[in-house]
């Protein structure tokens, strides 16, 4: 479907002394969109920056002033700074590569037909429709848990010891957890884009003599690459404001042991009452968010391009 | 040879997709336990409505299904009002700013929440939004927004102009442009895009945990409080989540094909 070429449906109506004023009210049908989304961006953004460079704290309202950078120095010497960089990344990138080798693995799988394999679908794809909240605590309470959980249970089968998940692996927990909810996404778009591969491709490379190991490498993986340039970049976003898996199980511990940005953030600012760290913060996530997004915007724009 | 791989293959592909949705599974049979029985890995049980008559009597749990559902739908409503004449102006009437504007309308979705929390949080202190079903609905809506224009852009692609043209030169006015023409052929399109804005809005939480408290919390801010429980709770928390959750995975699982545009817009078809 081509947008760009398509001439202007209202060209060709009425005189061409009319073109002009329904053009401008049409301009009218876009604003409030603009608008709103416009001051969703500007407002609150720059509040942050504003916030970020000044002193201001909710439970001393004596503080004020021009802060410069002290706000940004006071982050980044705080303890909890570089464990929460650090455990962003780790999540960030431990979620992606897990998600991504196993979604290309189940679409592929997928991609061939078996009894029943609309339902398994179905199967598959839940945990995505699943609310972060429910899937923390049914994964804290029914799996992980050291008395009553499924692993504990298996393990006590077996004659081993319960594991304290929470307190000896918090990041790993979370990083299942938030992986087991991701999986479908990543599943679904890439079991969607193998779809459109032309099989008469996959045929001309089996009769060339190609095994099924080459066929993967050097005919899926390619074609897939946009579907998970895509997985990636969406994926990033969200799981750079991973919160309410942390919030609703270990807090952000045990210590910082599994506090990421968003929830730095949240205990500098919210809990804390430090409007101007927690600001500072907020200003580093954006960085870090932007930088993914360029790269996504780009590519949507070659797209939209495409068309 | 053929048959025994695909019976293999089917294999796998079970196990795999029911180890993945065990969880759900197992928080399904959970629900219909006692309390006590809830603690024991049994599958064999009587089952009982009881934790669901508990949850219903224990807390407000309606207040809390009916702010998720006024929240979603009411946000997806202002969505609408908001997107579809910025898509029908954008799909019929493009203009050279169109494709820019609609990838900065997609770029605001890139903004962490975490990034604004500080000064939203602020802003409806100061406006008496904060645990409001008002305020949540504005930050959903504004959240939704960008997918709702995109998706309806999209469906309004796929319309032939010429249909439009011809309906024009039968001498129909734009209302009747829109209501007989652009209305039945859009609203399939319409109505998925409705349902996925319904399911991003329901499953939503680092707002709602934030934002709201007794008052305006949604099922997702409501479901965080069982992360500190007193007593025995497996079999409530059970049956909580499992009538939060069952709706939307429903919808979820009708909405699949559409889920696939909308999130990557339109990237991936």
């Amino acid at each position: 479907m081509s947008v760009a070429t398509q001439p202007p449906v209202s060209a060709p109506v009425g005189t061409p002394g009319d073109a002009d004023k329904p053009n401008r009210l049409l301009g009218l049908l876009e604003l409030p969109s603009v608008g709103a989304l416009f001051l969703w961006m500007i407002v609150p953004l720059a509040l942050t920056v504003y916030f970020s460079f000044i002193r201001f704290s909710l439970l001393n309202p004596d503080v004020s002033g021009f802060a410069g950078f002290e706000n940004y120095q006071y982050l980044i010497e705080d303890e909890a700074f570089w464990p929460a960089i650090i455990n962003t990344i780790i999540l960030v990138g431990a979620v992606l590569i897990i998600t991504i080798v196993f979604g290309v693995l189940l679409a592929v799988l997928y991609d061939r037909e078996f009894f029943g394999k609309n339902v398994a679908t179905l199967l598959v794809i839940a945990p995505f429709f699943v609310m972060p909240t429910v899937s923390a605590l049914i994964w804290k309470n029914f799996i992980f848990h050291p008395d009553y959980g499924l692993i504990a249970f298996v393990l006590g089968k077996v004659g081993l010891r319960p594991i304290a998940w929470f307190t000896d692996f918090p990041l790993l927990s979370i990083i299942i957890i938030v992986a087991w909810e991701w999986l479908p996404f990543a599943f679904l778009i890439l079991f969607t884009s193998l779809k459109s591969l032309d099989s008469e491709q996959k045929e001309a490379a089996s009769i060339d003599g190609a095994n099924p190991i080459q066929l993967f490498f050097f005919i899926i993986v390619p074609h897939l690459q946009r579907a998970i340039g895509v997985v990636v970049m969406i994926e990033t976003i969200f799981l750079l404001s991973i919160f309410a898996e942390i919030y609703t199980t270990t807090s952000g511990g045990p210590g910082h042991a599994s506090e990421n940005l968003a929830f730095l953030v949240y205990s500098l600012g919210i809990q804390g009452f430090n409007v101007g760290t927690g600001s500072a913060g907020g200003i580093l996530a954006v960085i870090l968010a932007n930088i993914v997004a360029y790269f996504l915007v780009k590519m949507l724009a070659k797209n939209l391009k495409g068309r | 040879m053929k048959k025994s791989g695909t019976l293999i293959f089917g294999i796998i592909g079970w196990v795999i997709a029911i180890i993945i949705f065990f969880p759900i599974f197992w928080m399904t049979i959970t629900a219909f336990k006692t309390e006590r029985g809830a603690y024991s890995p049994d599958l064999i049980f009587m089952p009982t409505l009881e934790s669901f008559r508990d949850v219903f009597a224990r807390s407000n749990y309606l207040v809390f299904v009916l702010n998720s559902i006024y929240v979603s739908i009411g946000s997806t409503l202002v969505c609408f009002i908001f997107a579809i004449p910025a898509a029908y102006k954008m799909s019929f009437f493009p203009t050279l700013k169109t494709q820019g504007r609609l990838l900065w309308m997609l770029s605001t979705k890139m903004m962490p929440a975490v990034g604004v929390l500080v000064p939203i949080y602020l802003i409806f202190k100061q406006c008496g939004l904060l645990d409001n079903i008002f305020g949540l609905i504005i930050i959903y809506t504004l959240m939704n927004l960008p997918i709702a224009v995109w998706m309806s852009y999209t469906y309004f692609c796929e319309i032939p102009a010429a249909i439009l043209e011809a309906g024009r030169i039968d001498g129909a006015t734009l209302w009747q442009e829109i209501w007989h023409l652009l209305r039945p052929m859009t609203l399939p399109g319409l109505s998925s895009t409705g349902l996925i804005l319904i399911i991003f809005a329901w499953n939503e939480a680092f707002w709602s945990i934030n934002l709201t408290g007794a008052n305006a919390a949604p099922l997702t801010a409501f479901i965080a409080s069982y992360s500190s429980p007193e007593g025995l709770f497996f079999a409530k928390l059970s049956a909580a989540s499992l009538l939060a959750v069952a709706p939307i995975m429903v919808l979820g699982w009708l909405t699949q094909k559409q889920l696939v545009q909308g999130l990557t817009f339109g990237a991936v078809k």
